[in-house]
């Protein structure tokens, strides 16, 4: 990605543009400040009090993920793959998130777990807890150091500020208002750069679509331009995007892989996301947040994927470059599909409040990273293994002081991530060796009550290096796939080896007693604490969990039949 | 079942709607000024004819006057120690 730095790329921004930009910032530090006013406690820092309207918390829920690796990886799969990308969307988010906001939130937000890592406490005790609260801190300053990368290259395209200054300064502003207004800040500053990254990608979709001469122009251009077009067009079965080439075996793969274990994984477990529902005032908008997440969730598919396949066409350097199968180093690679069209198509102006959109993308995803991180490293490794029992103030200084560790942190896994010509399969690969164990061991420790607190910690231990073991298996040669089919099969392999581990030893092993898991498994979990007190606000046929729920399964599958 | 855990000052305190309604519409005069008044024939090439700052401004301006309507329609409430009555509240 050093390619970024050339002059090709450069984006000609003007006085607007830097005008536009820092009336951003000055709102951003600005609600930090705001926010600091009504931080009093580490519950209000770490999960603003569990205050927030449902709303606020479902839109930075999918905000949170909206990061780099959705803006620069998705147009990227876009511009490569074309209309198969739109799975991780359908087929991967949705069903996911409609899962996690009827089946699992009862079980976050009823037992009053302040991270997931802590829910593994609860029901596994502390071999399993200290497996995963370790893991996800590691996995969340890595994520960080990416997102930190990522959004210091595109000050260096747009200022031509060296690197390591990029990279400073930015951190340095996601730590002041983070540790200003903890999650309050963090989330605030996901809806609103959300608006800001839609107020970017509809116009470039909607304009770039009127250049290459609407949606017939676009397919045509793409099937004068591919000998593969058929596959870019349709959504199934994607053996482009999976790299398998047998039909049938390619959508298993999409459905159990992708689909289940991979999306499931990532959107029921990573406390990044899960930790905005926790923010929600209420059970009922707890379990409304990923449900009215995922409506714009897969729209916005749309408007991501559609801009990549137009940067392949409209931009003559990247179909250059496409048109080679992706060897001619002349300077641009897919992942900067976003930033060729955001030259080509916008005037200034709107060229700075796409510039906007980009870093506050990026900031809002690393801002998502330090502060799940400074709840994990604060409360489920401080406060529950190192030093115990102190007054809530400690706490909340501990957060603050993380807060800054993490930031510090990132900026050197920013430079190990610079290091990496592909950064978002190392990230998929991540997420296969962290999410999709973690998973298997919650969906198993959710319906199955046998299952014993020693099946929890190994479960996770065996599933990671069932992972490890595919992803090196596959680098090595023993195995052969490409595209993004290694990290469907690894997380595939985490899932079932994490199953039958977890099965086997809980045979051999003493389950908890039952009446420690109440509230915790489904089975002896009595169903009215399952639901919420709901307050006035919260009636409405309309603000049913299943009723919304439903509705966002049903967009997807009408989204899919269009796109077929 | 949390409701024991909200005391009348919110977090919310601050409403997240006029922001969006500021930031949208400041966006939405400078980028329709920009689009009417300084838009060059090299502009509208590039995006095959369309006057992109004056159509997005346009739009950020509607998008601005929404969010003011809904804070202005549906405005916070702080939660009150007695049970709230009916009718809309914040969402």
């Amino acid at each position: 990605m050093n390619a970024l730095a050339t002059a090709s790329l450069r984006l000609d921004a003007g006085p607007v543009d830097y005008a536009l930009l820092l009336v951003y910032f000055a709102l951003v530090l600005g609600i930090g400040t705001l926010a600091r006013r009504s931080v009093s406690s580490s519950l209000d820092f770490f999960l603003s009090g569990r205050s927030l309207p449902a709303w606020v918390t479902g839109l930075a829920f999918i905000s949170a993920n909206l990061g780099a690796v959705e803006i620069f990886g998705m147009t990227a799969n876009g511009a490569q793959f074309g209309i198969p990308t739109v799975h991780y969307y359908w087929i991967g988010a949705i069903p996911a998130m409609v899962f996690l906001g009827l089946v699992m939130m009862p079980f976050y937000y009823g037992s009053q777990v302040r991270s997931v890592p802590e829910f593994l406490l609860r029901r596994f005790g502390r071999f399993a807890h200290l497996v995963n609260g370790i893991s996800f801190a590691l996995a969340q300053v890595l994520i960080a150091g990416v997102n930190l990368y990522a959004l210091a290259t595109v000050v260096n395209l747009l200022l031509g500020w060296p690197l390591w200054v990029s990279i400073v300064v930015a951190a340095v502003i996601v730590l002041a208002y983070t540790s200003l207004g903890g999650l309050s800040a963090a989330v605030y500053n996901e809806v609103m750069q959300f608006f800001v990254i839609v107020a970017m990608l509809v116009p470039i979709t909607l304009v770039g679509l009127h250049k290459a001469g609407g949606w017939n122009g676009l397919t045509h251009r793409i099937m004068a331009a591919n000998t593969d077009a058929s596959e870019q067009l349709h959504a199934w079965p994607g053996s482009n995007l999976t790299g398998i080439a047998n039909a049938t075996l390619s959508v298993l793969g999409i459905v159990f892989g992708l689909g289940f274990v991979l999306s499931f994984g990532y959107w029921t477990t990573n406390f990044a996301e899960v930790q905005r529902a926790l923010a929600a005032r209420n059970m009922s908008a707890a379990r409304r947040t990923p449900l009215i997440g995922a409506y714009p969730k897969a729209l916005i598919a749309l408007v991501i994927v559609i801009p990549g396949m137009l940067a392949a066409v409209l931009s003559p350097e990247l179909a250059a470059y496409k048109a080679s199968g992706g060897t001619l180093a002349n300077g641009v690679t897919y992942n900067n599909a976003i930033e060729l069209l955001i030259r080509d198509l916008l005037p200034n102006g709107m060229l700075g409040v796409a510039i906007t959109g980009l870093l506050a993308a990026f900031m809002a995803g690393m801002a998502a990273n330090v502060s799940s991180f400074n709840t994990v490293f604060t409360y489920d490794i401080w406060q529950t293994y190192v030093v115990r029992d102190r007054p809530d103030a400690y706490y909340l200084r501990v957060g603050r002081l993380t807060t800054a560790l993490g930031c510090v942190i990132a900026i050197g896994t920013a430079f190990i991530a610079s290091g990496y010509n592909n950064i978002m399969d190392y990230l998929q690969t991540l997420f296969s060796f962290f999410n999709a164990p973690l998973f298997a061991t919650f969906i198993l420790g959710m319906f199955w009550k046998r299952m014993t607190p020693m099946a929890g910690g190994v479960g996770l231990i065996v599933g990671t290096a069932s992972a490890v073991t595919v992803d090196q298996l596959n680098r090595h040669g023993v195995l052969h796939m490409s595209g993004q089919g290694p990290s469907f099969v690894a997380a595939s392999a985490a899932f079932v080896m994490d199953i039958a581990v977890s099965v086997a030893v809980s045979l051999r092993t003493a389950p908890k007693p039952d009446s420690e898991l109440v509230g915790l498994v489904w089975s002896l979990t009595p169903r009215d604490t399952l639901k919420s007190t709901r307050l006035a606000e919260d009636y409405g046929w309309y603000r049913k969990p299943v009723v919304l729920g439903s509705g966002a399964l049903a967009l997807a599958v009408v989204l899919d039949i269009i796109f077929w | 079942m949390t409701d024991q855990l909200h005391k009348p000052r919110g977090v919310g305190l601050f409403d997240l709607r006029w922001i969006l309604a500021l930031l949208f519409a400041v966006y939405g005069v400078v980028l329709t000024v920009m689009g009417a008044a300084f838009t060059s024939q090299a502009d509208l090439d590039r995006a095959a004819g369309t006057n992109v700052n004056l159509w997005v401004g346009i739009g950020m301006l509607i998008g601005a006057a929404a969010f003011a309507t809904w804070s202005l329609l549906r405005p916070i409430r702080l939660r009150p120690a007695a049970p709230p009555g009916p009718g809309p509240g914040r969402d």
